[in-house]
């Protein structure tokens, strides 16, 4: 089998994880693209160790650790995600904006956001 | 894959690459659904149609415990704790049109520009190699087993204590707090025992 059919495979999927990344607006959606962009990887390096033909089988070795710490990542990422959404009310990453940087100055960004943050939580809380 | 195809168009194909060319369009067409979807809980499930053909290419790659794994691991748990997340967070059952965030152009772009860049890079580099396919199955039990537990047992058992430190981070983080918290600490548990 030609090595450019499951290389070129693999960097399709990785493109198509990326954009979910960068796309997705749900914590969980996201998620799903870390997994797609995990597994081009692992088909990356199935393939490579069957063209080598190593003896350590190193590729497919890495392979099953990468599927042990993804599944230790999703749950991890899982839990994270249900705590995030029991303290908010929300999975949406787009509105998890507190660690964002303010484009104004220090102190005003400080006074302004501080009453005008807790309103869409206490929203989020009463319909949640 | 047709760039692939047609720059090497001159090579009869063999059976196993037009298998795998078609468990690869179909595996391809799967993770775009997954990634374009508006239903949720449906970009899960074509979740679950990639990894199982990515499963599927493992076996055309002669690496069967890999594919088994994959099959047990991804299929049969991830895909499920991911549903469990969309249904303990209260996803929208049917279409959401705010799956996709504003910034969709942008990451459209980025995505397309590293497709073409790394699949020119990569035909360019792997025009004339050839996986040989023939002989024993590199990827049997047997052979995975032998090298898993001659040459990797140090890795593996470090694995083994990152996933058990993995299980007690998770049950850590999920379980109910101190009580300290707000309104939303009674209501969600509340509302979750409800929906289960």
């Amino acid at each position: 089998m030609h090595l450019a059919y499951p290389a070129v495979l693999a960097v399709l999927l990785f493109c198509t994880g990326l954009y979910g990344v960068l796309a997705r607006r749900n914590a969980i959606l996201v998620l799903m693209s870390v997994e797609l962009m995990l597994n081009a990887v692992n088909l990356n390096l199935v393939a490579f160790d069957v063209w080598l033909r190593d003896t350590l089988h190193a590729g497919q070795a890495l392979t099953l650790f990468t599927i042990a710490v993804a599944a230790a990542e999703i749950g991890i990422g899982l839990a994270i995600v249900l705590l995030v959404y029991r303290n908010r009310g929300s999975s949406d990453i787009d509105r998890l904006r507190d660690l964002a940087e303010r484009p104004s100055g220090p102190d005003g960004a400080g006074s302004a956001d501080a009453p005008r943050q807790p309103q869409p939580d206490t929203g989020a809380e009463a319909t949640a | 894959m047709t760039l692939a195809a047609a720059s090497h168009g001159f090579l009869s194909p063999t059976g196993v690459e037009i298998a795998f060319v078609l468990v690869g369009i179909a595996t391809l067409g799967a993770a775009l659904m997954t990634v374009g979807s508006r239903q949720l809980v449906h970009a899960a499930l074509w979740l679950v149609v990639a990894l199982g053909g990515i499963a599927v290419e493992y076996l055309l790659l002669t690496a069967e415990f890999i594919a088994w794994v994959q099959v047990l691991i991804y299929v049969g748990s991830v895909v499920v704790l991911l549903l469990f997340g969309l249904m303990l967070t209260k996803a929208p059952i049917g279409p959401s049109p705010d799956a996709d965030s504003g910034n969709r152009w942008v990451a459209l772009t980025v995505a397309g520009a590293a497709a073409a860049a790394l699949v020119w890079v990569v035909v360019d580099a792997f025009r004339a190699t050839w996986i040989d396919l023939d002989g024993a199955a590199q990827g049997s039990a047997e052979a995975a087993g032998r090298s898993l537990f001659r040459f990797w047992v140090l890795p593996f058992e470090a694995l083994s204590v990152l996933l058990l430190a993995a299980l007690v981070g998770a049950v850590a983080l999920s379980r109910r707090g101190g009580g300290a918290k707000g309104a939303a600490e009674t209501l969600a548990p509340a509302a979750r025992e409800g929906r289960l």
